[in-house]
């Protein structure tokens, strides 16, 4: 279990324009992220010491980014060949690269080209090699396809209905409305859920996220340290990562998984909950991460805000908005800010800890719960102010 | 005109797998130490972690585990004919899960739990397909 409670803070965030053709390199993408990161946090390049990131073949190793941005001697680099699972472990991983000694300051950063290079939606290698032989020849290949499987089953066991998807689609967007940030902005309604195209019953286009080009930074440093930085820390209280049995052979294969209708929350909720010392309840805002909309419902249930199979009522009704008893993804999320694979909930948390969210400001926020991943294992982080 | 879509690579393990199918055999491992039946095939079995084990014809039955129906064609020129098309995830009743199709069915006419049997689509000379039509409840 995560035993660093509150010891280890954000204390710098960067991020770039999140467009759909950035027209520029994925370095140069993670190294304008990693700069004002630096910046926000008040030190300099040459304090930087140690590099976490993940990637999916789509990225550019830390040294790369280290060498544009000219840091003098780089102690710790990771890259973690994952998907969005590793959005939260990237942070948590920074904070025991530095407990252990190994580096004192260590950026985390996810970049990607990936609307106009490589699209995570849009397909994948179709040789069927490895496990793929037994899913990509019945024309099953891409992310909302396997996705849309595991939705079906959650609406098999508990009636789960299209209009509980689709609360979450709306919510969201008009979150959006007030970010700048958001790649998709204009209000939408149930009714323009309802008839948006059906992609891969049962989901339609609304239920998927947006395909982004950009890059999102987090600077980690000790607490104490970074209470002596320009801005106010946000403190990693608790962290996990993981998921059950069955895990698969890569983030696609779930066929050995116990059973679709729930995901990695369950398997990690006690572990992050007690590192935290906390429970749902103390939750005042979420990122909960959304590649679709029905993977929210999974973690809501997993992670204990609701009974297993009551995540589609909980939705509706007006609790996750932003008047809401439990306001989620208050940037808009995946589905309409932008998909930087997660990376970029983190951003809105401590934004929102920090009290510079703007116009989309939550009052009083003191808590704020991330979550990353959507399928057989993930991370999940609680940060304070 | 050419097969176009995905074909199975198989490997060292998967081979008796393919080699099967090409016979109209939907086969599977079977533990010989501890009796577990596993699909996809492993070098381990993951209940006791022995290599030792025979392949045993399934009797092709199952239910549907859980299904979608693929509207929106990816890639496009790959899959555009085919659409709409079911993939489902068949539990066979010897325990393990399978993805496969359904066919000979409406896409809108699948529902969970529904009686399904294998049946065999050769998609080139060297591969053939198992593929899963409904069959009446008794079966």
């Amino acid at each position: 279990m995560y035993s660093l409670r509150d010891k280890y803070a954000i204390a710098g965030i960067g991020y770039t324009d999140f467009s759909k053709k950035s027209g520029r390199t994925v370095r140069s993408l993670a190294s304008e992220a990693c700069l004002k990161a630096i910046d926000d946090s008040g030190l300099k390049v040459a304090d930087i010491d140690g590099f976490v990131s993940f990637n999916f073949n789509d990225s550019v190793p830390a040294i790369s980014v280290a060498t544009e941005i000219g840091v003098p001697a780089a102690r710790y680099a990771n890259d973690f060949l994952s998907g969005g699972n590793a959005a939260n472990m990237i942070v948590l991983t920074a904070a025991a690269v530095i407990e252990a000694g190994l580096a004192e300051t260590v950026l985390c950063y996810r970049a990607m080209n990936g609307r106009s290079g490589f699209r995570l939606g849009g397909g994948r290698d179709l040789s069927a090699h490895g496990i793929t032989q037994f899913t990509a020849p019945f024309g099953w290949i891409t992310y909302p396809q396997a996705m849309a499987m595991w939705c079906r089953r959650h609406m098999i066991e508990y009636g789960t209905t299209a209009d509980q998807l689709g609360e979450l689609a709306v919510t969201f967007r008009s979150n959006a409305v007030n970010n700048t940030r958001a790649m998709q902005r204009d209000p939408i309604t149930m009714d323009d859920y309802r008839n948006s195209r059906m992609i891969v019953d049962p989901f339609r286009m609304l239920d998927i996220c947006l395909e982004t080009d950009g890059a999102c930074a987090v600077l980690v440093t000790s607490a104490e340290r970074a209470r002596d930085l320009k801005r106010k820390p946000v403190y990693i209280s608790g962290g996990a990562y993981g998921g059950g049995p069955n895990q698969g052979e890569d983030l696609f294969d779930a066929i050995r998984w116990p059973d679709q209708s729930h995901n990695y929350a369950k398997y990690i909720a006690d572990d992050l909950w007690r590192s935290a010392g906390m429970g749902p309840s103390d939750i005042d805002i979420a990122q909960i991460y959304d590649c679709f909309t029905y993977s929210v419902i999974m973690q809501l249930e997993g992670l204990g805000f609701c009974k297993e199979g009551e995540g589609g009522p909980f939705v509706q009704g007006g609790r996750i908005t932003r008047d809401g008893a439990l306001p989620l993804n208050t940037h808009g999320g995946l589905l309409s800010e932008g998909y930087i694979h997660g990376l970029n909930h983190v951003i809105e948390a401590v934004q929102q800890l920090r009290g510079d969210a703007g116009p989309r400001q939550i009052a009083d926020v003191e808590t704020c719960l991330t979550t990353a991943g959507a399928m057989t294992c993930g991370s999940a982080m609680v940060l304070r102010n | 005109m050419t097969y176009n879509k995905p074909l199975p690579a198989e490997n060292v393990e998967t081979k008796p797998f393919w080699d099967a199918c090409r016979q109209g055999k939907l086969t599977l491992q079977r533990c010989t130490n501890c009796g577990h039946h596993r699909f996809p095939p492993t070098y381990f079995c993951s209940k006791c972690n022995s290599a030792e084990h025979e392949w045993i014809e399934s009797k092709g039955l199952g239910r549907v585990f859980s299904w979608i129906v693929v509207r929106h064609p990816v890639p496009r020129d790959v899959y555009a004919a085919d659409v709409p098309y079911v993939v489902a995830l068949i539990a066979l009743d010897e325990g393990v899960r399978i993805p496969s199709n359904i066919v000979g069915i409406e896409p809108e006419k699948v529902t969970a739990g529904m009686r399904v049997r294998v049946t065999f689509r050769q998609v080139t000379p060297e591969i053939t397909l198992p593929l899963f039509e409904p069959v009446p409840e008794q079966q």
